[in-house]
């Protein structure tokens, strides 16, 4: 499989060979910095078309098919028209948390973009507390929520983003629980590691069987939640909030909320595909060594996409078939239904795991 | 939640709910689209049946419609588009109402299928063309009786047939000349729509 490290390598000489340590340690970050944008603003772009053509697809229509062939261009003149929109300023809102909040959002899902596995030695975040790491700074992205719907001075973004508190810290201890059933499995919290692993040993969704399979699901769900997004998404709810927490925003303030809502979208999908379906790992089937050589030679980054988009299809799906919760449903499925089973899922992982019942 | 089930039932029952509308959207998913992109397949564009598209009235290739001019359907239209225009003849000794014009306004229609429901005779009925866009408000009134139409005879049901022939000829007499009339008096009206039908394509 090729390994990307051997480019960062050859680049970090290359730049060592010119000019000093610090200075490369300068570029590359830039470089990485660019890169990172760059597929953030492809990828919003690529999962709004997505997006619209499976809900399309869905309610037994086709979506967007008039700009462009099959309506490729539609998105992209969506935001040069949002790029044209005038920011507009408003009497008596906290100008300044305003417009923090959609900064807030957005660096939070970029951070959280940044520790995808992509391919074998393409990691931008990688440390031993990973996992740790990613949760922890995609939970910053709900307080630019709060402050968005604080900053606002306005009832329904008010009333938005408290829900969205709720929900998401609600939310993020299903994640939590599930994530942790996983590494008990994996033994380690480094991104790079689990996927080598998993290239190793086969894909965890197979080595743990029952309990990943269970926490697979939970992690559907919770994750669709965590992106405030039907039938979790109450903290927007056009038909009641008009749009929840991001209503006062406008031109490429609100723009960013929308970019970092599909990009959220994206990130649990990555996240998910790497815990569970591999990472950048091909797939193996014992045995089938012609196969395994087939599987082999397709680069790491198809891999990794092609897993990626279709959990995300898996949350579209689910988002396209269920009705809005009520709020108290919403927590009473958090706190009454998922956090227990994944606690016990836990448990049934640490079982199996102590038993060596892993295949 | 399930305040009625106990806290398992509960469970099981929302998770098959679930799969059971996941697997209907799948379903929609793979199914043939009903959107119509409808420019594009104009030619090949077929309305459902039960389509309202604006009033017409038949006729056979005799040029023969089914309306007596009895005016139940003007009558009953709520937005007063129909105005059923009429004269008196007398046929056979007879007083007999005939159609002169058959006005439809398009334009102040609401689709309620009102008169095609009353017409006691099926005289009128919606077509499936949508296609009514004009340029001039006074093009949305429509004459639907074509010129030179005239009513068709029923069937007679049993009669003795004694008396029959004479008034057969007589009246088919008067049939054939009414057409060649009508289309020396009416070319206009012919020409008339057959532009307007091109304009609106
Ligand atoms: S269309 Fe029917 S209801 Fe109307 S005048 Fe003719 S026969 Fe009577
Ligand atoms: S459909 Fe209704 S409104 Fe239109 S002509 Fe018939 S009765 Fe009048």
């Amino acid at each position: 499989m090729f390994d990307f490290s051997v480019i960062s390598q050859w680049l970090h000489n290359l730049l060592l060979s010119i000019v000093p340590e610090w200075a490369a340690i300068l570029i590359e970050s830039v470089l990485v910095a660019l890169v990172i944008i760059t597929l953030y603003a492809v990828f919003a772009i690529v999962l709004i078309y997505m997006e619209r053509k499976i809900c399309g697809f869905f309610q037994c229509r086709l979506g967007p098919n008039r700009v462009g062939k099959w309506g490729l261009l539609q998105v992209f003149a969506d935001v040069f028209k949002m790029l044209q929109k005038e920011i507009i300023k408003m009497r008596q809102t906290d100008r300044f948390l305003h417009d923090l909040a959609p900064f807030f959002v957005v660096t939070a899902s970029m951070l959280t973009f940044a520790c995808l596995p992509w391919n074998k030695g393409a990691h931008m975040i990688d440390f031993n507390i990973g996992i740790f790491f990613i949760l922890a700074v995609s939970s910053v992205g709900v307080v630019g929520i709060l402050l968005a719907g604080w900053g606002s001075n306005s009832k329904y973004p008010l009333i938005g983003a408290m829900r969205s508190g709720a929900q998401i810290i609600s939310y993020e201890l299903s994640i939590g629980l599930t994530m942790l059933t996983m590494i008990c499995l994996t033994g380690t919290m480094q991104i790079s590691e689990i996927v080598e692993q998993q290239a190793a040993e086969g894909w965890n969704i197979f080595r743990g069987h029952v309990p990943a399979l269970i926490a697979f699901v939970i992690y559907l769900i919770a994750g669709n939640a965590e992106c405030n997004r039907g039938p979790f998404d109450l903290p927007e709810a056009e038909s009641e909030l008009t749009a929840g927490y991001h209503t006062e925003y406008s031109g490429m303030h609100f723009g960013y909320f929308y970019l970092a809502e599909y990009l959220n979208l994206f990130i649990a999908a990555g996240i998910a595909s790497t815990i569970f379906l591999g990472g950048w790992a091909p797939l193996h089937i014992a045995g089938l060594d012609g196969f395994n050589g087939v599987m082999d030679a397709i680069p790491g980054i198809v891999w990794f996409l092609g897993k990626t988009f279709f959990v995300v299809f898996l949350f579209m799906w689910e988002r396209w078939t269920l009705p809005r919760l009520r709020i108290d449903n919403i927590l009473s499925l958090e706190w009454k239904y998922l956090m227990p089973i994944s606690m016990a899922n836990l448990v049934l992982m640490a079982l199996v795991v102590a038993f060596k019942l892993y295949l | 939640m399930y305040q009625d089930k106990s806290y398992f039932s509960g469970l099981f029952c929302g998770i098959k709910s679930i799969c059971i509308g996941l697997k209907t959207t799948m379903r929609e998913f793979f199914t043939p689209k009903i959107t119509e992109q409808y420019p594009e397949n104009r030619k090949e564009l077929k309305m459902f049946d039960r389509f309202r598209g604006s009033l017409t009235m038949p006729h056979n290739e005799k040029n023969e419609h089914k309306c007596v001019a009895c005016g139940i359907c003007q009558m009953q239209c709520p937005n007063d588009s129909i105005n059923v225009v009429s004269e008196m003849v007398e046929v056979d000794g007879k007083k007999k109402k005939q159609l002169v014009r058959y006005e439809y306004n398009l334009g102040s229609c609401m689709f309620c299928m009102l008169c095609v429901n009353a017409c006691p005779h099926d005289a009128i009925t919606f077509d499936q063309s949508f296609e009514n866009a004009v340029f001039d408000r006074s093009k949305l009134i429509k004459q639907l009786n074509k010129p030179g139409s005239k009513v068709a005879e029923k069937p007679m049901p049993a009669r003795p047939a004694v008396a029959k022939p004479a008034a057969k000829d007589a009246e088919a007499s008067v049939a054939q000349a009414a057409p060649d009339q009508a289309k020396a008096e009416k070319p206009q009206p012919a020409t008339d729509e057959a532009t307007e039908a091109k304009a609106e394509n």
